[in-house]
C-alpha cells in the first residue's frame, strides 16, 4: 500500500500548504532577529513590522483591523488564556461563576473543570439534539455572580454552528464577558467582529493548512485579562517570550489562501459524501445539524458496529478518519459530544467524523464510501447487535 | 505504515475465524453491552460423551482487540474438553496473538469471559454444576456486575442502580432504581433475565423498576 493516505481528519490537523512554508522561510533565514522596539536595530524592526503585519491581516479577516490579537502556541493556549486570564483578573471583584456549553472542546471544558476544582461554580449548558445551545437557557443561567461565558462557534466533532450573535447579545446585555472558541470555524465560516460583539475569540492555523504551534486570541479593547506568561513585555504584555514570527507569518498566509470558492467546493464534496453514504449504506444517522454546520464536517453513526474497528479497517486501506468511540480515545471514554446531543453509547461508539480540506478530491469520497460499504457490511455480519432494533433518539435527515 | 496492533492481531481482525452464531447451541453467552463499547456472544456445541467442544462460534460488536481475541479463543477452544477450555485465560489468548496493548485488556478479556460463560451456561443447563452452591444475594450481585448501565457505560452494581435483591424458594427478585418507562428499561430487564435464569436452583426471575 504505497499510495498516499487519503486524509479526512483535517479538523485534527491538516497538511500544510507549500505556499505557507514559502512565506515563512525568510523569517527563519533572513529576518531571524527578535522583534524589537522601534528604537532597536533594523533587522529587529523589520521583524516587528512583519509580525504586526501578520497581526493586522488576521484581524482584517475577522473584520476588526484595529483590534488586539495575541499570538499563542495554538487554540489550546488561547482558550486557556481567555478563560483563566479573565477569571484571574475578575475573581474577587464580581463573583465565581462561569458558564460553558457541555459539548465544548477539551481546552475550554477542562479549563472550566480545573476552575471548578479551585472552587468556582460552573454551569455546563445542555444542548439540543443538534448540538445547539438555547439562548434563553443561557440567559436564565446568568446571575450576578457570573463573570464569563464560553461557548464555541462551531463544534469540533459534529460541526454544529451556534447562534453566537444571539449568545453575544445576551452576554453583552447582562454585562458578562463572552469568549468563543472558533478553532473549527475560522476560515471556513465568516466571522465579522464589526457586527458581532465578542470579547474574546480563539483561532488556530493548524486545521486549515497552516503551521502547527501557532494560534491567536482576539481580545476586545478593555476586556480584562491577566498576564499569562511572565517574562518580557511581548504581546501587549500578556504573553511573554520570543514571538513565533515565522508561525505568525504562516498563519496570515494561511488565511489569505482560503477563498469562498474553496469553501463552496469543500461543502459540495462534504454533501456528496453524506448523500452517498445515506444512499449506499443502510442504518446510518447524521450527527449534528443538517444545515447549521461548518462546510468541512460530516459526522455519521454506523449502527451496530464499533468505530475503532471501522477506523482501523480504513487505516489498513489507506484512509484517515476519527471516531467518537471510547476504544479510539486515550481516555477510553465515549464522545461527550454525541452523548451530549442525547445519543446513547452505541451511537457514540459507531460514530465516524470526516473532516475535509483543500486537498480532498471527489475520487477520494468515492473511494472512501466504497471502502466503508465493504467494511461496515463485514463488521455487521459479525455483530451480535445486527438483528436488534435501533436505539431511541434517532435524528432522521 | 504503522498500526496500533501487531501483524497477528491484525490478521485475526481482518479475517476472524469461527464467526457467526450456531442454531440451537448447547451453550451460549453474551458478555458486555453496546454501552461499554464492546459486546461478544459465544455459542458452543458440545459432544455429550467426550465433553469436548465440537464447534464454537462468536459474534463481536467491538474494537479490533475484541474481535481478534474472539477469533483466537475459538481456535484455542475447538476440540478441547470443557475442563480444558475453561482454563483458557486472557494471558494465553494474548500470548497466542503475540501480545495485546495493556489498555485494551478490558475489550479482550470480554471474549475470554464469553467462552467461560458459554461453558457455564452449558453446565448449568445440563446439570453438570459440580458444587451446587445455593444461590445467594452475593451470587446474584456478582452476576449483575456483568449487566451494563448504558447511561454510564458501567455496570448496574457499580452505578448503584440495584436497590434490592431477594432470593427465596427458587425466586429471585431484583429491584432497579430506574423508572419503568426508562429508555433502557427493557434492555436491562432482558440482560438481567439472561444472567440469572440459568442459575441451577432458580425457577423464576422478576425485575422491578422502582423509580
Amino acid at each position: 500500500m504505497e499510495r498516499e493516505t487519503i486524509y479526512f481528519d483535517n479538523a485534527a490537523s491538516s497538511r500544510m500548504d507549500e505556499r505557507v512554508l514559502e512565506s515563512m522561510k525568510p523569517y527563519f533565514f533572513d529576518v531571524y532577529a527578535v522583534a524589537t522596539s522601534e528604537f532597536g536595530y533594523s533587522l529587529g524592526i523589520e521583524a516587528r513590522d512583519a509580525l504586526d503585519g501578520a497581526r493586522t491581516k488576521i484581524l482584517s479577516a475577522l473584520g476588526n483591523p484595529e483590534g488586539k490579537l495575541i499570538f499563542t502556541s495554538g487554540n489550546t493556549e488561547s482558550s486557556n488564556i481567555a478563560i483563566k486570564g479573565v477569571v484571574k483578573k475578575l475573581s474577587g471583584t464580581k463573583g465565581k461563576h462561569i458558564i460553558v456549553s457541555g459539548i465544548e472542546d477539551f481546552p475550554v471544558l477542562n479549563s472550566a473543570r480545573s476552575l471548578e476544582r479551585e472552587g468556582f461554580k460552573v454551569t455546563y449548558l445542555n444542548v439540543d439534539k443538534y448540538g445547539l445551545v438555547d439562548p434563553d437557557e443561557l440567559n436564565d443561567s446568568i446571575n450576578e455572580e457570573t463573570i464569563l461565558v464560553s461557548i464555541q462557534h462551531a463544534n469540533q466533532e459534529i460541526g454544529t454552528i451556534q447562534d453566537i450573535k444571539a449568545i453575544a447579545g445576551i452576554c453583552n446585555k447582562n454585562n458578562v464577558i463572552f469568549h468563543s472558541d472558533a478553532t473549527h470555524s475560522f476560515g471556513r465560516v465568516p466571522i465579522d467582529l464589526s457586527t458581532l460583539d465578542i470579547d474574546l475569540l480563539t483561532v488556530s492555523a493548524h486545521t486549515i493548512h497552516g503551521p502547527k504551534g501557532i494560534g491567536a486570541l482576539y481580545v476586545k479593547e478593555g476586556v480584562p485579562v491577566a498576564k499569562w506568561i511572565d517574562g518580557g513585555f511581548q504581546e501587549f504584555d500578556l504573553r511573554a517570550g520570543v514571538e513565533n514570527i515565522p508561525g505568525a507569518i504562516g498563519f496570515a498566509k494561511t488565511i489569505e489562501l482560503i477563498t469562498e470558492e474553496e469553501n463552496k467546493r469543500i461543502k459540495n464534496l462534504r454533501d456528496y459524501l453524506i448523500e452517498k453514504i445515506q444512499k449506499e449504506i443502510p442504518d446510518t444517522v447524521l450527527n449534528g445539524h443538517p444545515e447549521k454546520r461548518i462546510p468541512n464536517n460530516a459526522n455519521i453513526t454506523f449502527h451496530f458496529v464499533e468505530g475503532e474497528s471501522i477506523t482501523l479497517h480504513l487505516d489498513m486501506k489507506g484512509f484517515a478518519v476519527s471516531t467518537g468511540s471510547a476504544c479510539f480515545s486515550k481516555s477510553l471514554e465515549a464522545s461527550h459530544v454525541i452523548l451530549g446531543i442525547g445519543g446513547d453509547h452505541e451511537r457514540a461508539h459507531g460514530s465516524v467524523r470526516f473532516t475535509f480540506g483543500r486537498f480532498n478530491k471527489k475520487e477520494d469520497v468515492d473511494q472512501i464510501v466504497d471502502a466503508l460499504a465493504d467494511i461496515v457490511g463485514k463488521l455487521r455480519k459479525i455483530s451480535p447487535l445486527k438483528g436488534k432494533k435501533r436505539g431511541k433518539n434517532e435524528i432522521s435527515v | 505504515m504503522k498500526f496500533p496492533y501487531n501483524e497477528k492481531v491484525l490478521e485475526h481482525f481482518r479475517n476472524p475465524r469461527n464467526v457467526g452464531s450456531i442454531e440451537n447451541p448447547d451453550g451460549k453467552s453474551t458478555e458486555g453491552s453496546p454501552a461499554c463499547g464492546d459486546m461478544v456472544s459465544v455459542y458452543i456445541k458440545v459432544d455429550k460423551d467426550t465433553k469436548k467442544i465440537k464447534d464454537v462460534k462468536f459474534e463481536s460488536y467491538g474494537c479490533a482487540s475484541n474481535i481478534a481475541t474472539g477469533s483466537i479463543i475459538t481456535e484455542l477452544a475447538k476440540g478441547k474438553t470443557l475442563e480444558e477450555a475453561k482454563n483458557i485465560d486472557w494471558k494465553q489468548a494474548s500470548d497466542a496473538l503475540g501480545g495485546l496493548p495493556k489498555i485494551k485488556t478490558h475489550c479482550s478479556v470480554l471474549a475470554v469471559d464469553g467462552l467461560r460463560a458459554a461453558i457455564a451456561n452449558y453446565e448449568e443447563k445440563h446439570g453438570l454444576v459440580k458444587e451446587k452452591v445455593p444461590t445467594t444475594k452475593e451470587i446474584v450481585l456478582k452476576r449483575l456486575k456483568h449487566v451494563m448501565n448504558p447511561l454510564a457505560g458501567l455496570d448496574l452494581v457499580r452505578t448503584n442502580l440495584i436497590s434490592n435483591i431477594k432470593v427465596e424458594n427458587g425466586i429471585v427478585e431484583v429491584e432497579v432504581q430506574l423508572p419503568e418507562d426508562h429508555q433502557f428499561a427493557n434492555n436491562i430487564r432482558e440482560e438481567i433475565l439472561e444472567k440469572l435464569e440459568s442459575l441451577w436452583d432458580i425457577d423464576e426471575v422478576t425485575v422491578r423498576f422502582s423509580l
